[in-house]
């Protein structure tokens, strides 16, 4: 293998890892700041208490964000050095914006709200915890407007005696296309794994008839949160498809395996063999027009085929196989939508049974959303396999190959070491990160006397909280 | 000023933000581990960073992005000539992270020694590792002309840059030692005062050779020298105020050397980013790596808006926090349930 494959596969690899850890900080930050918003208006300690169990588990989840997040942005310069220095003028804007404006808010508050319970006084201490909440958002705006850019460069021009590109319109880079849309799918898609991981933990308890009170509680505000926006992300995602065939046809054909152009298209629920060598797999229950209509919007639209593609590729940028891994495409497409709708189907019936005062006795259902836990975890995984592998050859969608964006002075014998060192590190982090929550997510209310210990302290010195 | 040297002052200001906030982190990390003797004592010099400790390491992660956006070059050329170093820099980074949340979540006598030796480990091979680093662009790389750089590993292992490493390593572990002083109270904050009574000798002398071959190396300007003089005059009033068990000042000085050491290596650098063994032709230079005008200008105002407020709200965040760290009365008297480990 490559040099140039290592450093894919490593930069693949940590950057879903990472992904594990954002969508639930983002979503959790809010369901949190909604339960210490609920008990600041109504006084129930239960809501206090709800308030400190998931706010812990969201710490333990910055934490390994915050690092993990570190290993994304040093890898830019140590394994693709000649990207950097590519697209430093554009790409490198929205992330030192990230860290002025969304990195120093969240981590700052985030301290001021663990340490601050008995130092600041309750309404200020609930703005903390919403402006750590803001700063995810804020973060995740600037890192998607500079991902956007890779799918869909705007807003510069080529530098004549640099052939690099340069930025001449910020503006441009937040009103992309494929920014509002692709930003707007990440958030929904954060607040639906927030809200999953929340549901499945009440429901554990729930099961097991501990607390009860309590967390019908956060099982109610978790599937108040889920029912709109499993149903909202659908229709968000499937609109960011006619999006994505405006400006790379290639991603949205190849997540079809449509090879040859047709109009109407239809859509292949399933398929037997396919892949990047087979042109004809056997599709299995074909929906007429669905394809049309995810990919154009329209009910008789025209998908362009990969073969066509490919020929106009050609044409335009040179001799090469401008065609994405096919396999990869249409299925993380498929488990990414088909679990998609089944997390929806799983927040009507929780809120039926809500509604029918029946959510706590239903053992089918506190079964099924206790072990709903994994699923947003695979579609988001397949969500960014989706956009990312769909890029491909791509490093910049149309002005730079993945092939020449990798470092020259990196030797193949330090891309293996370093991948090695990752994957061991985070193999292990992994294994303490589940445990821990695990742990925390069972026994964590059984825990809550220990930061009362120390109530007689001074109330302006800090608590021991680590 | 143009908009290139106003970046450059930028960035050379994070990165000394970085080390002087962060680097009492570090030197409390180090130092933890032996300055308290049970656990509750090392919760006591934890808990004094603990609200602030994330907040502090963000100026890193700016001061990085700061030069992907404003220098690209001169950020790709260092990212990938530092490769296994900064591979090793991120695990430490991470270890020592994860260490500080984890630590804590279970009530055991050997999860919690494992986590505060990652957590000594990883405090102090980041400012080792990063001094090697910036004392490299000082005391230069082989870079070819199109900018790559064109050596292996034990390159990066420059005599100055080595010495970067250890001065800062001293330097971060004396400003945590002189934060615990002003920070906390009781036994910790005994045993921090006369580490720092101690330690302030070999970090005056790692100063003051550090000064003299700094300017040995650099092409900046003359009046550059001011930054150097600094970082000695707090290394001396370092050694001053800590003999007189002045626990404020003691801070403040350990605070100006830390800051005057990464300021004289940005300002010595000057007006290159840097440094080529293999050609001065070939030196990256603010000039020759910068992004255009117009990426500068957008990320000045940002910065011009965004940077008050953070200090702002950082600064609130130590007025929130100001009172001193001991050991709860309640526990103080009892016995300690831990062994001691140590």
């Amino acid at each position: 293998m490559s040099q140039l494959d290592l450093s894919r596969i490593q930069f693949a690899s940590t950057t879903i890892y990472h992904f594990f850890f954002v969508p639930v900080t983002i979503g959790l930050a809010f369901l949190v700041a909604i339960l210490q918003t609920k008990w600041y208006r109504s006084g129930n300690d239960e809501y206090r208490r709800l308030t400190k169990f998931f706010g812990a588990m969201l710490v333990i989840n910055i934490a390994i964000g915050v690092v993990t997040g570190l290993v994304q942005e040093f890898e830019f310069g140590m394994n693709w050095s000649q990207y950097s220095r590519f697209v430093g003028d554009v790409f490198g804007a929205p992330l030192a914006m990230e860290g002025l404006a969304a990195f120093f808010l969240e981590s700052t508050f985030l301290g001021l709200w663990v340490f601050g319970w008995k130092i600041l006084p309750r309404r200020i201490h609930l703005l903390t915890i919403w402006l750590v909440a803001v700063g995810t958002l804020l973060s995740a705006a600037f890192i998607i407007a500079a991902n956007s850019w890779m799918q869909h460069p705007v807003g510069y021009e080529i530098n004549a005696v640099t052939g690099r590109p340069q930025l001449n319109s910020i503006g441009a880079l937040f009103t992309n296309p494929v920014f509002v849309w692709g930003y707007l799918h990440v958030v929904l898609a954060s607040l639906l794994t927030g809200a999953v991981v929340m549901l499945a933990v009440s429901a554990w308890h729930l099961r097991r008839a501990s607390e009860v009170a309590l967390f019908r509680h956060s099982a109610s505000v978790s599937l108040a949160t889920l029912i709109p926006v499993s149903i909202l992300i659908m229709l968000v995602g499937s609109h960011l498809g006619v999006i994505e065939t405006r400006y790379q046809p290639m991603k949205i054909a190849a997540s079809e395996a449509q090879w040859n152009t047709c109009q109407p298209c239809s859509f292949s629920a399933f398929q037997i063999g396919g892949g990047n060598d087979d042109q004809n797999p056997t599709k299995i229950i074909q929906i007429p027009h669905l394809l049309s209509v995810l990919a154009t919007g329209t009910w008789n639209g025209q998908v362009e085929g990969l073969n066509e593609l490919q020929a106009q590729y050609e044409q335009e940028f040179g001799p090469g196989n401008y065609i994405p891994n096919v396999f990869i495409q249409y299925w993380s497409m498929r488990v990414m939508a088909y679990l998609g709708a089944l997390m929806s189907l799983l927040a009507l019936w929780g809120g039926w049974l809500l509604f029918r005062r029946k959510l706590e006795s239903s053992r089918a259902f506190l079964f099924v959303a206790t072990w709903a836990v994994f699923t947003p975890f695979i579609m988001n995984t397949a969500g960014w396999m989706l956009t990312e592998s769909g890029r491909q050859p791509w490093i910049v969608q149309g002005l730079m190959l993945t092939a020449n964006g990798n470092s020259p002075s990196v030797s193949t014998a330090e891309v293996v070491i370093s991948l090695a060192v990752f994957l061991v590190l985070y193999a292990a982090l992994g294994v303490v990160a589940v445990f821990l929550q695990l742990r925390y997510a069972r026994r964590g209310l059984e825990l809550e006397h220990d930061d009362e210990s120390d109530s007689d302290a001074d109330p302006r010195v800090p608590a021991l909280t680590y | 000023m143009t908009l290139q040297v106003l970046w450059f002052v930028i960035i050379a200001v994070l990165w000394t933000g970085f080390f002087v906030l962060e680097g009492f982190d570090f030197g409390v990390g180090m130092l933890h581990n032996f300055l308290g003797r049970n656990d509750i004592e090392r919760r006591v010099a934890i808990n004094a960073i603990g609200p602030v400790w994330d907040g502090n390491e963000v100026w890193l992660i700016v001061g990085g992005a700061g030069i992907f956006a404003a220098f690209p070059s001169w950020y790709a050329t260092w990212f990938s000539a530092g490769y296994l170093a900064l591979l090793l820099v991120l695990v430490a980074l991470i270890i020592r992270g994860v260490s500080f949340e984890y630590r804590g979540k279970i009530d055991r006598n050997r999860w919690r020694a494992t986590w505060s030796w990652t957590l000594t480990i990883g405090s102090a091979l980041v400012p080792l590792l990063l001094g090697v680093a910036l004392g490299d662009l000082l005391a230069g790389l082989p870079i070819d002309s199109s900018a790559e750089f064109t050596g292996n590993f034990w390159n990066l292992l420059t005599p100055y840059g080595l010495w970067v490493g250890v001065t800062l390593l001293v330097l971060c572990q004396l400003h945590g030692a002189t934060f615990l002083g002003l920070k906390t109270d009781g036994v910790v904050r005994r045993r921090g005062v006369s580490v720092a009574r101690v330690a302030v000798w070999p970090a005056l002398f790692l100063v003051i050779v550090f000064a003299v071959w700094t300017r040995a190396l650099s092409d900046a300007p003359g009046w550059t020298v001011v930054f150097l003089v600094l970082t000695v005059v707090g290394a001396i009033a370092a050694v001053v105020f800590a003999q007189a068990g002045r626990e404020g000042r003691a801070f403040a000085a350990t605070a100006v050397a830390i800051g005057g050491t990464m300021a004289s290596l940005f300002a010595s650098l000057y007006p290159n980013v840097m440094v080529s063994s293999t050609s001065a032709a070939n030196n990256l230079t603010v000039a020759n790596t910068a992004s255009g005008d117009y990426a500068l200008k957008v990320m000045t105002v940002v910065a011009l808006v965004l940077f008050p407020l953070v200090l702002v709200y950082q600064g609130w965040t130590y007025w929130v926090f100001r009172a001193r760290i001991s050991v709860p009365s309640s526990v103080a008297d009892a016995p300690t349930q831990e062994s001691n480990p140590a």
